[in-house]
Parts: C-alpha cells; sequence; structure tokens
C-alpha cells in the first residue's frame, strides 16, 4: 500500500490544470526560473558534462554491486552505533517507523523533505497512530497544512503563490493576531519560521530523508536550502534517516563528483546552502546530535527494477531538472501526473512502482522531445525508458483500442508499397480537392483531436511519389 | 529538367527519403529538396517507399516498427546515402534503427551501416557536403523553429541558419525558445489534444513576438502543427518548410493557405 493515486484520471486531471488560471501563472515560474539558472551553472564549469558522464558511471557501478554496497554501509552504520531496518515495502517501512516512534514516546515527530516519505505516505500514518508529524521545509509544510502532495520534488509547493499561502496560514495559526500583516512574502517566512522553531523545540523524533548514503563511512547526506534539515535531525533525541536503497554510493569522493552536479541540475547553485553529513548518534564528547540513530532502508518496488530495462532509472538523483524543463509538465503542473513523483522522471517511475495498468497515461504523454534527457545530470535516456513502457502496454494490450486500430490500418498500407501509392493518392487527391478553396480544415472526420484546436493544413493534391513517376519517366523518356 | 545524369565516380548517389508527411501533404518540399541536392552535386532517386515505421515504434508496436524498417534498409541498400527532409524521421533511422535490431546481428549490422548513412537534410548539405551558400531569394524576416529530434538526436541547429543567412533579402529574427517544443509529438498531437493545444500556443505566441512575417522549420509535422495553430488564431504569419526557401521554390502558397489567398 501505498499513497492514493489519480495517474489513470490523468487526462481529466491535466484538463483542469490548463484551466486553473492560478496554476498556469505558478507554472510560469518554474518555465523563467530554473532553466536560465541551470544553464547559467553548467556554462560556468568546464568540466560539468564530463561530471555527468562520471555521476552515470558511479550509479552505474553502485546498481551492479548494490548487494555488496548495502551490506558495506549495513555494517558501519552499525559500527557506529546506528541502526539498521530493511523494509521491502511501504506498510514494512511505516510501522518500523511508528515503532521507533513509539520506543521514543514521540508526540510529534518533525520531518525533513523526503520524497520516500510521501510515497509510503507516513504523515497519514503517524496522524493516524496519534503521533503529530511536522513537515519543516517551507514548501512541505504549507503543501502539509493543504493535505496535499508536492507538486515538484524539489519545490512542492511551487503550484500556489503567496496569496494563497497567506489563506493557509491565517487558517491554521489561530493563535496569531488575526489583523496581523501577511501581504509580504518575507512576513510569511518569518511566521513559518516563529511557528517551526517552537515544533523543533519539541519534537520527539527527527526524521530526514537522504539524498545519499556512503557505504564507505555509514553516512547519509542532506542537501536543504533553509537548515531545517539539521535542525530536524540534530535537536530531537531520535534521528530516523528513510531512503529507499538506491540512494547508495561507494565513497565520499564519488558523493563529492555527484554533489557538483546535484545543485547546479536542480537550481543552478554550486552547491545547496546546506549539505549535512551525518554518521551515527552523537559519540562521548560531541557538541550536538541525537541519541539514537536509525536508517530505514525502503525497496517498495526498487529491486524489481534491477536487470531490467528500467535500471537506469535507479540513477535518478531527483534533481528534478526533467521536469523543469518538460513542456508537459510546463502545461499542467505536477498534480496532474496523479501521484508522487511528477514530471518526466515520473512517467518511468510512476508505473514501476504502481503498476502500468494504473500510471499508463504517463509514459505516453510526452511528445519525446528530449528535453529531459539532454539536461539528466546522470543521463537517464528518460524518452527511451518511457517508449519501453508503451511497448510493455502494446505487448499487454493496454494501449487504447483507438490507437491500436489506427496504428493496424496504417501499418497495414506501409507494409504494402502499391497499395500504399494507390490509396494514398486518392486520398490526397480528395482532400486536397476538398481543401483547396481556404487551403485548411477546420473540421475533419476522424480527426476531431487535432482540429479542436487547430486547423489542418490542406494537402497539395497529388502525392510525391505519384509526380515523381510521372516526371521521371517523362526525364529519362 | 535535363535528362537523369549518368552515375560518375565521385558523384554521391542519394536516396530521397521524401517521409510520409512529405510524400502525402506537401510533395513541393520534396521537389525542393531534390533541387538543393542536385544543385550540390547528387544524383537523386526517389525509390519506391512508404514509413520509417516512427509512429508505431512510439506507440510501442516494435514488431511492425521492425517490418517497415527492414524495408526501409533493403530500399535504400544501394544508395550512397540517405537524406530526408526531416530531422524526425532521419533521427528514426540514426539513432533508433540500430536499437531495433539489439538481439538480431544481421540485421544490425544492416541497420547501422543505413543509419551511419542517412542525414538531415540542411544537415547533410552543410555538414557533408560542406555547402555554405544557395542561390536563393526570399524577402523578409523569417523566424525558425529548431525540431526536436533534428536538434537533440542529430545536433542540427547552426545548418539551416547557415544556409539561411545566405538567402537574398531574408532577414532572420530568432524567436525565445526556438528550441522548445512546438507539441506536435506525432499522435500525442491528437491522443493528448488539450496539452498539445497549451503547448502550441505559446509557441505561437513566441512566433507571434518574434515579428517575422514566416516561420520556418525542418519537420513538416511540427509545421503542420504551428500552421494550424497559427490560422486558428488569426495569427497572420506564413509556415513553410525551410527547404524551400532554400531551393527558392516558394510559389506554392504556404502551409494552410489556399492557391489565390492570403489568410483569410
Amino acid at each position: 500500500m501505498t499513497v492514493h493515486t489519480t495517474s489513470p484520471q490523468f487526462k481529466q486531471n491535466a484538463t483542469r490544470a490548463l484551466h486553473d488560471v492560478q496554476l498556469q501563472k505558478a507554472l510560469n515560474n518554474v518555465k523563467q526560473g530554473f532553466i536560465d539558472k541551470r544553464q547559467a551553472a553548467a556554462d560556468k564549469l568546464p568540466e560539468f558534462e564530463a561530471l555527468r558522464d562520471s555521476a552515470r558511471d558511479i550509479k552505474n557501478h553502485t546498481l551492479e554491486h548494490l548487494d555488496l554496497y548495502l551490506e558495506a554501509y549495513e555494517a558501519k552504520v552499525k559500527a557506529s552505533g546506528g541502526h539498521v531496518h530493511f523494509a521491502r515495502n511501504a506498510d514494512e517501512a511505516r510501522e518500523i517507523i511508528l515503532k521507533i516512534c513509539r520506543e521514543a514516546g514521540a508526540k510529534t515527530v518533525t520531518k525533513g523533505k523526503s520524497m520516500i516519505s510521501e510515497e509510503i505516505g507516513i504523515n497519514h500514518y503517524l496522524e493516524a497512530n496519534g503521533i503529530t508529524p511536522v513537515e519543516t521545509d517551507l514548501g512541505e509544510y504549507i503543501i502539509q497544512l493543504r493535505n496535499e502532495l508536492p507538486s515538484h520534488i524539489i519545490a512542492p509547493a511551487v503550484h500556489l503563490n503567496a496569496s494563497q499561502v497567506e489563506q493557509d496560514f491565517r487558517r491554521v495559526h489561530t493563535h496569531l493576531d488575526a489583523k496581523r500583516d501577511l501581504s509580504e512574502p518575507v512576513q510569511l517566512l518569518t511566521e513559518a519560521r516563529a511557528v517551526l522553531r517552537e515544533r523543533f523545540l519539541a519534537a520527539d523524533v527527527g526524521i530526514t530523508g537522504a539524498n545519499f548514503l556512503v557505504a564507505e563511512t555509514g553516512t547519509s547526506i542532506i542537501v536543504t536550502n533553509e537548515g531545517n534539515g539539521d535542525l530536524t535531525q540534530i535537536l530531537p533525541k531520535t534521528h530516523v534517516v528513510l531512503a529507499s536503497i538506491e540512494k547508495l554510493v561507494p565513497t565520499l569522493e564519488d558523493v563529492s563528483q555527484l554533489l557538483r552536479v546535484l545543485a547546479r541540475s536542480a537550481t543552478g547553485q554550486e552547491m545547496s546552502v546546506y549539505t549535512t553529513f551525518s554518521t551515527g548518534p552523537r559519540r562521548p564528547g560531541d557538541a550536538d546530535g541525537p541519541e539514537n540513530y536509525h536508517v530505514v532502508l525502503i525497496d517498495n518496488g526498487r529491486s524489481s527494477m534491477l536487470g531490467t530495462s528500467f535500471e537506469e532509472m535507479l540513477r535518478c538523483i531527483r534533481c528534478g531538472a526533467c521536469m523543469n524543463h518538460c513542456p508537459v509538465y510546463h502545461a499542467v503542473g505536477g498534480h496532474a501526473y496523479g501521484w508522487v513523483y511528477p514530471g518526466p522522471m515520473g512517467a518511468v517511475l510512476t508505473p514501476s512502482l504502481i503498476g502500468v495498468d494504473k500510471a499508463g497515461h504517463l509514459p505516453n504523454a510526452s511528445t519525446f522531445c528530449g528535453r529531459c534527457e539532454s539536461v539528466c545530470p546522470v543521463r537517464i535516456p528518460l524518452p527511451k525508458l518511457m517508449r519501453h513502457w508503451r511497448e510493455r502496454e502494446f505487448e499487454r494490450h493496454l494501449t487504447p483500442a483507438s490507437v491500436r486500430s489506427g496504428l493496424n490500418l496504417w501499418g497495414f498500407f506501409a507494409k504494402r508499397p502499391a497499395l500504399y501509392r494507390f490509396a494514398t493518392r486518392a486520398a490526397m487527391a480528395t482532400l486536397g480537392f476538398a481543401g483547396r478553396r481556404r487551403g485548411r480544415f477546420s473540421w475533419l472526420p476522424l480527426a476531431k483531436g487535432w482540429t479542436k484546436h487547430r486547423d489542418f493544413p490542406a494537402p497539395q493534391g497529388e502525392t510525391f511519389q505519384a509526380r515523381w513517376q510521372r516526371e521521371r519517366s517523362r526525364r529519362t523518356a | 529538367m535535363s535528362a537523369l545524369p549518368s552515375s560518375r565516380p565521385g558523384t554521391p548517389r542519394v536516396g530521397l527519403f521524401v517521409t510520409c508527411l512529405v510524400d502525402l501533404m506537401r510533395p513541393s518540399v520534396g521537389f525542393a529538396a531534390v533541387k538543393l541536392l542536385e544543385d550540390a552535386g547528387c544524383i537523386v532517386e526517389a525509390p519506391v517507399q512508404t514509413c520509417c515505421g516512427q509512429p508505431a515504434y512510439n506507440s510501442g508496436d516494435r514488431g511492425t516498427t521492425r517490418d517497415l524498417a527492414m524495408r526501409m534498409i533493403e530500399t535504400f541498400q544501394g544508395f550512397d546515402y540517405v537524406v530526408a527532409p526531416s530531422g524526425s524521421c532521419a533521427g528514426m533511422i540514426r539513432k533508433h534503427y540500430p536499437e531495433l535490431f539489439e538481439e538480431d546481428p544481421n540485421w544490425r549490422a544492416k541497420a547501422s551501416a543505413l543509419a551511419a548513412k542517412t542525414f538531415e537534410l540542411t544537415s547533410f548539405l552543410v555538414d557533408v557536403l560542406g555547402v555554405t551558400h544557395v542561390d536563393a531569394t526570399f524577402q523578409g524576416a523569417v523566424t525558425y523553429h529548431d525540431s526536436c529530434s533534428g536538434l537533440r538526436e542529430l545536433g542540427v541547429k547552426t545548418q539551416p541558419r547557415l544556409l539561411l543567412s545566405g538567402v537574398k533579402g531574408l532577414t532572420l529574427v530568432e524567436m525565445n525558445d526556438s528550441d522548445v517544443c512546438c507539441g506536435f509529438g506525432g499522435t500525442f498531437a491528437v491522443k493528448y489534444s488539450d496539452i498539445s493545444s497549451s503547448i502550441v500556443d505559446a509557441k505561437a505566441k513566441n512566433v507571434e513576438a518574434a515579428h517575422a512575417q514566416t516561420l520556418l522549420a525542418g519537420d513538416l509535422g511540427c509545421l503542420m502543427n504551428m500552421a494550424g495553430k497559427l490560422s486558428r488564431d488569426g495569427r497572420p504569419v506564413e509556415v513553410r518548410h525551410v527547404a524551400e526557401v532554400l531551393a527558392n521554390m516558394t510559389d506554392e502558397p504556404a502551409i494552410g493557405l489556399a492557391k489565390d489567398a492570403a489568410h483569410k
């Protein structure tokens, strides 16, 4: 069991998103902000392209030997005084986390930003069991107040504007003066900071994700821009790291290479503001740190991708560059995808994790423009993997009947050149004649999807091959 | 036209892969390609052909794709080069044909051989033949859309611009986001019509903001999508394939226009 999906309703979600004026305005920020910044950061680093190759190779190597690195990592965490728990799926992960929280006597839990925690729906589970989870990343905090999923993997509230956030704060922060001024974004930030400060101090357990886990040292690493991750993992007595198994990398040297492409690809920063390493619980003499240190390693479908054509997807370091550059994401935003991971990476990963029968639209809703692949820091061939999903759907007869029959008809003619020439000649002559007056059609039978939004240009009438044959026979005569 | 020239040593024999859309919708683009290739000293033939299989490939039907690919491989076997007035169809052969036969070394070798000699038109003229100038005249400002497959699979970006820079009377005005998808995506345009429309709407606005009278690109699918949107919205921009301008063959009405009329 993972969080509820509306991926099967992708088309309806998308249409709704296209008509959402506020959302469309917010999506312009994605288009304008991230792309130029990433390009500028990449241009400033001569070895950026070489680093992308290196990042791909590091992740590939790790995935090939994932079992060994998992064992090595586990041993190092244990040696540093921490505990490692393996969870096969979301249910097991949630139970393990609840047990740790109960042992800590936890009433409230602070959380750093973590996509795997969204995937396993940990917040609702803890709440249902009487423990209050508090998201401490500002974007995550906002969407938690709204009971929404993130719409972007690194900018979870990118679909919202300041006045929506103001309304949410007024609705939830009822202990504050109702007449306070929240018209400026900085006032919202200050208020969130003050509210969260109390939560940090009161929390019994802090849960963070991990951008990387280092096998060599047993270290977990998070990158943030708000510092909330540090307060989440340092202040409470118990720190729980949630991470899916593909977060492993062999050495600190490897991590340093990956960090050089991560922030540049994500936000165009050379480094995120905070890059925090944590290795085990507080040692005697340490100034701070948790007394208990747990790592929950979650599979939840990853191991079944190993050794398949989708293994390449496990290289993903969750920078968000693919969605930042995706024209479909720009058009509909992240929620239309209907589950945890949006954009091109979601279009490949989601069918692997919740099933292509549910998420079948996602890999189809792509123009294959290839911009995602062109910016992916670990060079995941996202269009190719989306096409693999389309092949799986075709094999399993999940492709819509209308598409299948259209394709079959086209294939039938395309495999028979003589018939093809005859049929297309007749069809184009008819269509060309019908369209000769205006040069285009505003409506055509069987082409409603096209003509709903745009005209269909009329053909010139005679096909190339017919005219070529006519002229060439004259030429050679 | 004069009689078919005979093959001379050193004269490249080019098989024109005219592509389905040009064959059916706008044959004048094919003839423009023939003229450009012949002017550059090639012997051009257009063998009987159908489709490269891209629609099937992108719909997940590998079986049909392979059948069509094998037919294409045989059709174009004897040529020195295969040239298509489309980055998307040339990219299908160059990048994807070898992937289709990963488990069949015999066909894989044949597919790789075809892939290696297949080019998009402007890239063939500039990168292979070393053409730097075409003898053409076209009055006015044009803007150029980089079609995705040509741009990202084949690196077609500077070649059409280089050739356009030598066209008399023509000024190239770059639009914003010329390298962003127009929302066509083959069957995507019909299957996800609303999303496609939103993407091409953004493109149409960028085209209009460039204040060029003419929009050019190297792929007819994208051109039909953009032309259809521009005319539906009443934006008075003429749309043509870049080959028509480069070959000085712009007598045919622009895409979506009638013979005797400008935009109505």
